[in-house]
């Protein structure tokens, strides 16, 4: 009987161990960073999901926060990002173009590429100290949801303007060169080319920090955020820029840590609820990215 | 109809023997010299092909006369462009009209990611106020120029298809076609057909023999064969000097040059 040339040799059987092994260490890292994420939510879940109804989220806290909702925290929280990111985003995008599309290629810019890079890295209790001297005490400001939003946006603003010019290096310079070699002007080849064609990218990048802002406390603490305040319910202008606010990150940190007999599923409902609004933000901004990657082919 | 009359039609301008010329044209990217004292005259109407080895300077020189290479990086430049008689570093000259008049096609083709249609007015859009665009004006616009690179009848029923989706050919084409509608006198081609296969090849080149007389046309390319082809004259480049500049069978035929000769028998490349 002669031999089949497709018979395993050792040398095969060797490889195919080590695929084996890689297969496995590889899964079983996957798992390790799934597992805890789904023990997290489903813990939450559970403890918390009894308590959570529309009453919860649309009622101030009372008693202690021992009782009531989340309303005035929820609310905060909303004017805390929306603020944050509508400061943020336009001077993040617009600076990105700048430094990919006009910056020449010196020491320079070198330094700011290096210092939006290394800004990003910034711890946040730093940007909130920045923040209490920037812009309560110098600025005089106060501590102010307007003060809070914009250390918060000083905080993303880097990260913004990363992720910005990542999307905007992923536009194909054939296309920069097609609209160069027709006469049109930087400002027209970024208009009409660049940015429709990178705004997928732009958008994941921004929408990302949603869940960044939502979730910090330490930058907030100092210039804005209080432990307690009763806002109008049922109005969705119960705040003014000038007044201190709850948000849902610092409330939560508050009703575990300063809150004696807090009720026990209520922290857990507080960061459900907190989750939620971040995964909800998430997956819109997953829909629209993909309504814009279904345009875009090349 | 004088369409086939003189370049783009503008017969008021007396014509120049030379549509491009350099003289003593040196360039330096940071440190490195790229062309060095370089001299030729372009003649107008005709297809002029660019040779030599890799490295040596052709596209460089190419990109001279569009100032498309001040783009690229830190560039100085010595001596002097003209286009259409002009020198182009002069300080009246707008980059802007300046690449209207001297249209580029690139290795690749390089559609950009919007219909066919779009692509075509694309060079309208920007130059014109949007009220100035009637709808007529800009379909007139679109069939001339598909029609004279020879896509109007496969793609008028299609103008609304994206055009990173047509065949690389086509694609190159409309590459062409998109500089049309700005009337350019000159048009700049580097390497158009090295993304090709043969008949896409054959397809560009009869392309560029029906667009001769009416625009200049200078042409990169590493093909020996298509320089031979296409080429009216020809100019042989080494390590960014001009070697020899003659009609396309006089360099083929009787190199003056040794180099030349060695080039072209496929010495070195």
């Amino acid at each position: 009987m002669s031999a089949s040339p497709f018979t395993v040799t050792p040398l095969v059987r060797r490889n195919m161990r080590r695929e084996l092994v890689a297969r496995i260490v590889l899964g079983a890292m996957v798992a390790a960073m799934v597992l805890p994420l789904l023990a997290i939510i489903a813990y939450l879940v559970a403890k918390g999901a009894p308590l959570i109804s529309f009453k919860f989220l649309t009622t101030n806290p009372t008693h202690g926060m021992r009782e009531g909702g989340i309303w005035s925290a929820l609310l905060g929280t909303i004017y805390l990002v929306v603020i944050a990111l509508a400061v943020s985003a336009p001077i993040g995008v617009l600076c990105a173009v700048y430094l990919n599309e006009y910056a020449k290629d010196n020491w320079l810019t070198r330094m700011i590429n290096l210092a939006v890079v290394n800004l990003a890295g910034v711890p946040s209790i730093v940007h909130a100290l920045f923040g209490l001297g920037a812009f309560v005490l110098f600025a005089g400001i106060g501590r102010s949801i307007l003060a809070a939003s914009l250390t918060l946006a000083i905080m993303t603003l880097p990260v913004i303007i990363a992720s910005t010019k990542e999307a905007l290096a992923a536009v194909p310079m054939s296309f920069r060169e097609a609209c160069w070699n027709v006469g049109a002007s930087r400002w027209q080849t970024i208009w009409s080319i660049v940015l429709p064609n990178s705004l997928s990218g732009i958008l994941t990048g921004v929408i990302l920090q949603v869940s960044r802002t939502a979730g910090e406390t330490a930058p907030i603490m100092f210039t804005g955020a209080v432990f307690f305040k009763k806002i109008q319910p049922g109005t969705l202008f119960a705040y003014s820029l000038t007044d201190q606010c709850m948000a849902l990150s610092m409330h939560l940190y508050t009703v575990t840590t300063q809150v004696t007999n807090a009720p026990e599923p209520l922290p857990y409902a507080i960061a459900l609820v907190l989750l939620g609004a971040v995964l909800a933000v998430n997956a819109a901004s997953i829909v629209v990215r993909s309504l814009l990657r279904s345009r875009k082919k090349w | 109809m004088t369409t086939f009359t003189g370049s783009s039609g503008d017969l008021s301008r007396p014509k120049l023997e030379y549509g491009l010329a350099t003289r003593g044209l040196s360039l330096w990217y940071d440190q490195f010299k790229a062309l060095d004292d370089v001299t030729i005259s372009v003649k107008t109407g005709l297809i002029t092909s660019l040779i030599g080895p890799s490295g040596c300077g052709k596209t460089t020189l190419l990109r001279c006369f569009n100032r498309i290479n001040e783009r690229y990086g830190n560039v100085t430049v010595k001596g002097e462009v003209t286009v259409m008689g002009k020198n182009i570093y002069d300080p009246d000259v707008s980059l802007i009209e300046l690449r209207k008049t001297v249209g580029m096609v690139f290795q690749r083709p390089n559609p950009l990611p919007i219909s066919v249609y779009e692509n075509v007015v694309f060079g309208l859009r920007l130059h014109s106020e949007s009220s100035a665009l009637k709808r007529s004006l800009l379909d007139a616009a679109v069939e001339k120029a598909l029609t004279e690179v020879g896509l109007w009848n496969d793609l008028k029923d299609h103008l609304d298809r994206k055009a990173t989706t047509l065949q690389l050919e086509q694609q190159q084409k409309l590459c062409v076609a998109r500089l049309l509608p700005l009337k350019p006198e000159i048009i700049l081609l580097d390497e158009p057909c090295s993304a090709l296969d043969v008949n896409g090849t054959r397809a560009i080149e009869e392309l560029m023999f029906s667009l001769k007389g009416r625009y200049t046309m200078l042409i990169v390319t590493h093909n020996m064969a298509q320089a031979r082809r296409v080429g009216d004259e020809c100019i042989f480049m080494l390590l960014g000097r001009v070697i020899e500049h003659g009609r396309t069978e006089d360099i083929f035929l009787n190199p003056r040059d040794p180099r030349t000769a060695e080039y072209i028998e496929g010495r070195y490349g």
